[in-house]
């Protein structure tokens, strides 16, 4: 009853003064907006690179060589260059629950074909590859264990390649295109699969035999990496300890020579990049946190002032019988639900700018349900906690002094 | 006699400010009883409003005791002073201090919405007939910059008049006020002393405390002199032979 009648009271109040009431509540929308926005912004970009990760295929493992360097991670090729194809095939034969695996070796080249040329570059890989990979054959064929043996000249290539060489939606399958001096008939076209989060174009790519690349283009048996297909996800752990027990074996190490590799699987790569982008959220998010807390001491400033400015009617509240506590739960109710009703709009403003960040910055964004009460929540802790300095300034004032107050 | 309504013993206040001390009331002893219409005279400074304040209970007394109903208040706390003016206390100061950007009858309700035994309908109607009582039914919707100076001081009486308060206190009610509209309050007053209000202004005029039942008169903080107003004079009258079209009439 007696609440019911100060919600009123402070109802009127806000409703009597809406500049002041707008202004104070402008602090309190911007900081929630900017809270929404970035938190919008931090989801959607850690979200873009796991669906990326995944895209590499969720069961893959890859192994390459050289140690973990002390203490960090690295995702570069070793100096000690420890992998062999025949590394890959032990994996193959020896390991259940390994179901595709495939070595690969790459060569940077300029690519040629007729006038036109291109500079990128070939990877030597088994056919698994485009099965750890998920790459599938748009027109013609991938290539055969026989074109591995006999070293054939053959390839697949990506779309980009195609655009470069051949120009837009052309069909060059069985033509030539020269890798170093050596020509290679096109045998298949990949389909698009383009940018990867990473902002590498995944159809800049030419896929050859594995021991094509190897034996015609390289002077060495080594391999850049090994990469490996679990049987299913569940059998990634499995999987990976096989792989380091046989080429630790392959590789004669005794148990206290450390490897002389490195294996990682997809959960691995996706555990780096969510730190990563934790980081970037939480960067974010306190970027945001600061401009709630600036707003929040934007509510205190105009609430002290409005105290100031309104001890006479402070004063005539006293003086017709109001008690401290009722000025106080009066000032608290106008501030809280000054910060609600802005959190609510600055909400509505965050998702908006979301909106707009994701339609003209091609940022992928996600309002989430937990960043909405994140904001929600913290607005009204702003404003019952900067509420509550004001207000009890108000309550605790003097009737005569704050009727005389001009 | 009956008991006294108020009554107040060796009333003494002292402001400090910082080493000075000001003795503002020093030693007021006298009682008010029901249906009295007091008029308190005195030089500025002379400790009238020290005196309104206390009996108020807006503020404290230093030494003394003042009874209000019966009840000793020189020794409660804020809260209980607050629970008083909200129930037995109407005040009207010379400022009006009505709030601004509030209708009349929003300002004249103000204190039933500390009052949490009156419920939302029977709130606006209290507001209505306050309103009413002091000859602004009509104007219960306009705000105070719509209003004359004594339309706002009628607001201000309206307010004090809703919680039926056993007492009215009206510190320089006319200050602010021409002689015409002055009248028109002191005619409110006297109409609401006639139904059974007990009244107490303070005032500077000679001619308002003559509409006044009894006279009081401070000097330094003591009262110099008691006594009861011969040849009263009825405000209706008075505004008669100001001889003016008696406006805003109709509605009271
Ligand atoms: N809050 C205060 N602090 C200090 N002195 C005050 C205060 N209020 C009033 N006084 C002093 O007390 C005396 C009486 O003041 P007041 O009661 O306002 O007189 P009046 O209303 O008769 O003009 C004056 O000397 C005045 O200066
Ligand atoms: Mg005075």
């Amino acid at each position: 009853m007696r609440i019911l009648n100060l919600i009123k009271v402070a109802s009127r109040s806000l409703g009597k003064n809406k500049m002041r009431t707008f202004l104070t509540m402008l602090g309190i929308i911007i900081g929630v907006a900017s809270v929404i926005a970035m938190l919008a912004i931090g989801e959607g970009s850690k979200k873009n690179i796991q669906d990326s990760i995944s895209s590499l295929g969720t069961n893959t493992i890859m192994i390459i060589p050289g140690a973990i360097t002390h203490g960090g991670v690295h995702l570069e090729a070793g100096t000690s260059q420890t992998l062999k194809r025949e590394d890959a095939e032990a994996i193959r034969m020896r390991c259940e629950n390994v179901i595709y695996v495939s070595p690969v070796v790459q060569k940077g080249a300029q690519i040629i074909a007729g006038s036109q040329n291109w500079r990128s570059g070939v990877l030597g890989v088994f056919n698994d590859y485009f099965f750890i990979r998920n790459l599938s054959v748009e027109t013609g064929n991938g290539f055969s264990e026989s074109d591995d043996r006999a070293a054939a000249k053959v390839c697949v290539i990506g779309q980009t390649i195609v655009t470069n060489l051949f120009g837009e939606n052309k069909n060059p399958v069985g033509q030539m295109i020269r890798v170093e001096r050596i020509p290679y008939r096109i045998i298949g076209i990949l389909e698009k699969k383009g940018q990867n989060s990473f902002g590498q174009d995944q159809d800049d790519v030419i896929l050859a035999p594995f021991a094509t690349v190897q034996k015609r283009m390289l002077s060495t048996t080594n391999v850049n990496m090994i990469i490996a297909s679990a049987k299913s996800e569940e059998l990634i752990e499995d999987a990976k300890n096989e792989v380091i027990q046989l080429i630790r074996e392959r590789h004669k190490l005794t148990p206290e020579e450390e490897d002389d590799f490195t294996v990682r699987t997809q959960s691995d790569i996706s555990n780096i990049f969510g730190s990563v982008s934790k980081v970037l959220t939480i960067l974010l998010a306190s970027i945001a946190g600061i401009s709630l807390l600036v707003g929040g001491i934007g509510i205190m400033n105009i609430m002290l002032v409005s105290v100031t400015e309104r001890t006479r009617e402070i004063g005539i509240r006293l003086a017709v019988g109001a008690k401290g506590r009722d000025v106080l739960i009066q000032f608290m109710i106008e501030s809280i639900f000054i910060s609600f009703l802005g959190g609510f709009i600055g909400v509505g403003l965050g998702s908006l700018i979301s909106g707009l960040v994701a339609r003209f910055g091609g940022w992928p964004i996600s309002v989430t349900p937990f960043s909405v009460l994140l904001a929600f929540v913290f607005s009204a802790v702003v404003g019952i906690f900067f509420g509550w300095y004001p207000a009890r300034k108000a309550a605790r004032l003097n009737p005569i002094e704050a009727l005389r107050y001009e | 006699m009956p008991a006294p309504l108020i009554a107040v013993k060796n009333l003494e206040k002292i402001y400090k400010m910082g080493e000075v001390e000001v003795h503002a009331l020093c030693g007021i002893s006298f009682d008010i009883y029901k249906k009295d219409f007091l008029a308190i005279m005195g030089a500025s400074g002379s400790g009238k409003s020290t005196f309104m304040n206390i009996i108020g209970c807006l503020d404290h007394p230093s030494r003394g005791d003042f009874f209000l109903d019966g009840v000793n208040v020189s020794t409660m706390n804020k809260n209980e002073l607050a629970e008083l003016r909200n129930k037995k206390i109407g005040f009207i100061f010379q400022s009006f201090n009505i709030l601004p950007r509030t209708s009349a009858v929003e300002n004249v309700e103000l204190p039933l919405l500390y009052n949490s035994s009156v419920g939302n309908k029977e709130r606006r109607e209290r507001a209505y007939n306050a309103l009413k009582r002091v000859g602004l039914a009509d104007r219960a919707n306009s705000l105070p910059n719509q209003l004359s100076g004594g339309q706002q001081q009628r607001v201000a009486i309206a307010r004090a008049l809703i919680n039926e308060p056993v007492v009215m206190l009206a510190d320089e009610p006319t200050g602010n006020l021409d002689s015409k509209t002055s009248y028109e309050i002191m005619e409110i007053f006297q109409q609401l002393n006639e139904k059974g209000s007990t009244i107490v202004i303070v005032t500077h005029e000679p001619d308002i405390a003559q509409f006044a039942l009894g006279n009081i008169i401070f000097k330094d903080g003591k009262i110099i002199s008691n006594h009861p107003v011969v040849n009263r004079k009825t405000a209706s009258s008075e505004l008669i032979k100001l001889n003016v079209p008696v406006k805003e009439q109709a509605a009271a």
